[in-house]
């Protein structure tokens, strides 16, 4: 049986040149489902991926109780004293514990390419920042200065919004702000976000309090004592998360809506592409009609002919899928975009082409190749010998 | 006379097309005894081929019984037929129908790759068949390469390689001009009395009939007279 399949499948794949042109539809068609697909997923793996980045086990973000991003939560001076004091946080030498109260607020600045107005976070952070954010490293330029209009950008605002370059004024919020520096942050959320003072961000935008507090704990094994520390607090009414699952809570919805609507247009794409197939693998049967005709009657099975006029279909697939899926890594693997994230500020991210979804949109190829090549196959399987060698 | 090797008894052949049904073949008795080489002539549509895919288990009858080399074809299933083929049939088409990208050799070699035969022995076997058709020096080319003789000669050698018991061969000079045809009666009539083979051959040439040590008419799906050896 094998050396059936082998022979049979040798011989069809010697006649691809001479069925160059019906062969190319099923393998550009596949190939544009495979690009799209990997394209569009490949957004949402970004996105996913520069929020998962976003924080460490041991770090929590705290926010008033019931609010679900920092943007619509408040603490207020006392909430984040009473935090302060909470065991189980890391302690400095001189035993002060590793908080950074935040304040978050969206403000305006054109973006590169459209010149409109996109909204921004700045984040007005506490003075514990480089010990609470060890990841945080200026690249170029300084440091804020406190109780100053100055604010340092993350490197992917700047590479998408107008005027983030170091010694630049940015006009927000009715005040003018100098950028001093440039930073990196591991590739996570932040990059996408201008940090300033968080009492100077405070003073502009007439708050008092804060949005959360990000606090460092001992270990990350202290999560449960410290957040039950807080939350039996009859004081405060705040909600504890880890920072990773805070920004996977982020990340999901969109995360999810980009995933549907990838997959709706993939396979739109793929039904096309399916049908093209189809009509590519029954024309290829009908070209090798006297082929399998002549071999069915020296006594070769039906089960060969089907195998391999799948393995055709699934070769030409296979071939397609490869192609899309390099074409979407080529053009677009670390293509930074940016988009409105959960907390109505556009978050910066890059398009990741991932192993996996490589492996998906090939895995994509290989079943509409299947389904593409099925019925032409059975069709050849099936061929009345008697009859396909008259008609021939 | 010796023992049948073809034996057909009230065989019906109909093709049925949507609602209408043509009966191509009406009670056929037919014996052909082990080693003739028998030429089957008759107009077109008189069913001569439809006979020739019957004893060859390319198509199975409607009615009756078929009994080739042993076997009731009319009992077997799509996949016996073909493993029947496979071991009992050598076929050769008017039109050759070897595979355009192989090589001769390659093309006498398919055959045998239905048996448990090593590659180098397969190589062998398809050059000796080659050899017995007089084309062994053209074994390296492709159909492309070869004369219609040539390639009819390779046809017959991938018909013979496996040493079936019986040679189907429907118009096989049909294609070739007198000098080419005259070669491949003459190798088919070699293989029948020096070698013993069981030949059935359809043709409209009376004078590829010639060759047959009996001439079988037909017409209208019925056999008219049996003819006498050459």
């Amino acid at each position: 049986m094998f050396k059936q399949v082998a022979a049979v499948i040798s011989m069809s794949l010697q006649t691809l040149p001479q069925r160059i042109g019906a062969s190319s539809v099923i393998v550009v068609g596949i190939a544009g489902v495979v690009a799209v697909l990997v394209s569009v997923l490949a957004m949402g793996a970004g996105f996913r991926h520069t929020l998962a980045d976003s924080g460490r086990s041991d770090r929590v973000i705290i926010l008033r109780g019931g609010s679900d991003a920092e943007l619509n939560s408040n603490l207020t001076r006392t909430d984040v004293d009473a935090i302060s004091n909470a065991p189980r946080l890391a302690k400095d030498s001189a035993g002060k514990a590793l908080l950074s109260n935040e304040l978050v607020t969206v403000v305006n600045v054109p973006k590169i390419d459209t010149g409109t107005d996109a909204n921004v976070t700045l984040r007005g952070v506490g003075l514990r920042l480089a010990e609470v954010r060890p990841e945080l490293k200026i690249i170029e330029g300084r440091m804020f200065h406190p109780a100053v209009r100055e604010l340092i950008a993350g490197a992917g605002a700047a590479k998408q919004f107008r005027g983030l370059t170091v010694g630049s004024v940015l006009h927000l919020r009715n005040a003018d702000w100098t950028v001093t520096g440039l930073f990196t942050s591991n590739g996570d959320v932040h990059e996408s976000e201008l940090l300033a003072d968080v009492d100077t961000v405070g003073s502009s935008v007439e708050r008092n309090g804060y949005s959360s507090a990000v606090g460092l704990l001992s270990s990350p094994a202290e999560f449960t004592r410290f957040k039950d520390a807080l939350t039996t607090d009859p004081q405060l009414k705040v909600d504890v998360q880890r920072e990773p699952e805070y920004y996977a809570a982020q990340s999901k919805q969109l995360t999810q809506i980009i995933t549907v609507v990838g997959k709706t247009v993939a396979v739109i794409m793929a039904i096309g592409a399916m049908f093209g197939a189809l009509n590519s693998m029954y024309s290829a049967v009908a070209a090798r009609g006297l082929e399998i005709a002549t071999l069915r009657a020296i006594g070769f099975g039906a089960v060969p002919v089907l195998v391999s006029v799948m393995i055709e279909a699934l070769l030409l697939s296979l071939i397609g899928g490869v192609i899309g899926a390099s074409l979407a890594w080529l053009f677009f693997n670390g293509h930074s975009v940016s988009t409105l994230g959960g907390g109505f500020a556009q978050v910066v991210f890059q398009l990741t082409v991932t192993r996996s979804l490589i492996a998906t949109g090939i895995i994509w190829a290989c079943v509409i190749g299947l389904l593409g090549g099925f019925f032409p196959a059975l069709r050849a399987a099936r061929l009345p010998v008697a009859e396909a060698l008259r008609a021939a | 006379m010796s023992e049948a090797i073809v034996s057909l008894r009230n065989v019906d052949k109909r093709y049925v097309r949507g609602k209408q049904s043509v009966d191509v073949l009406q009670g056929l008795t037919l014996d052909i005894p082990k080693g003739e080489f028998v030429a089957l002539m008759g107009p077109s549509g008189s069913g001569k081929t439809t006979l020739l895919n019957l004893i060859g288990g390319l198509d199975t009858p409607s009615a009756g019984e078929i009994t080739v080399a042993g076997q009731r074809l009319d009992q077997l299933g799509q996949g016996a037929l073909a493993r029947w083929r496979a071991n009992h049939v050598g076929f050769v088409f008017q039109f050759y129908n070897l595979m355009p990208m192989l090589s001769a050799q390659r093309n006498v070699e398919l055959p045998l790759l239905l048996t448990n035969l090593s590659s180098a022995q397969r190589k062998t076997n398809a050059l000796a068949a080659l050899t017995l058709v007089g084309i062994a020096d053209r074994a390296k080319h492709k159909p492309n390469e070869l004369s219609g003789g040539q390639a009819q000669r390779v046809a017959i050698a991938r018909a013979l390689v496996a040493d079936p018991t019986i040679l189907v061969c429907d118009e096989p000079t049909g294609d070739l001009d007198r000098k080419s045809a005259d070669e491949v009666l003459h190798l088919l009539q070699i293989l029948n009395r020096e070698h013993g083979k069981s030949i059935i051959m359809v043709t409209h040439d009376p004078k590829a009939a010639e060759f047959a040590g009996r001439q079988l008419h037909m017409d209208k799906g019925a056999l008219l007279e049996a003819g006498v050896a050459a």
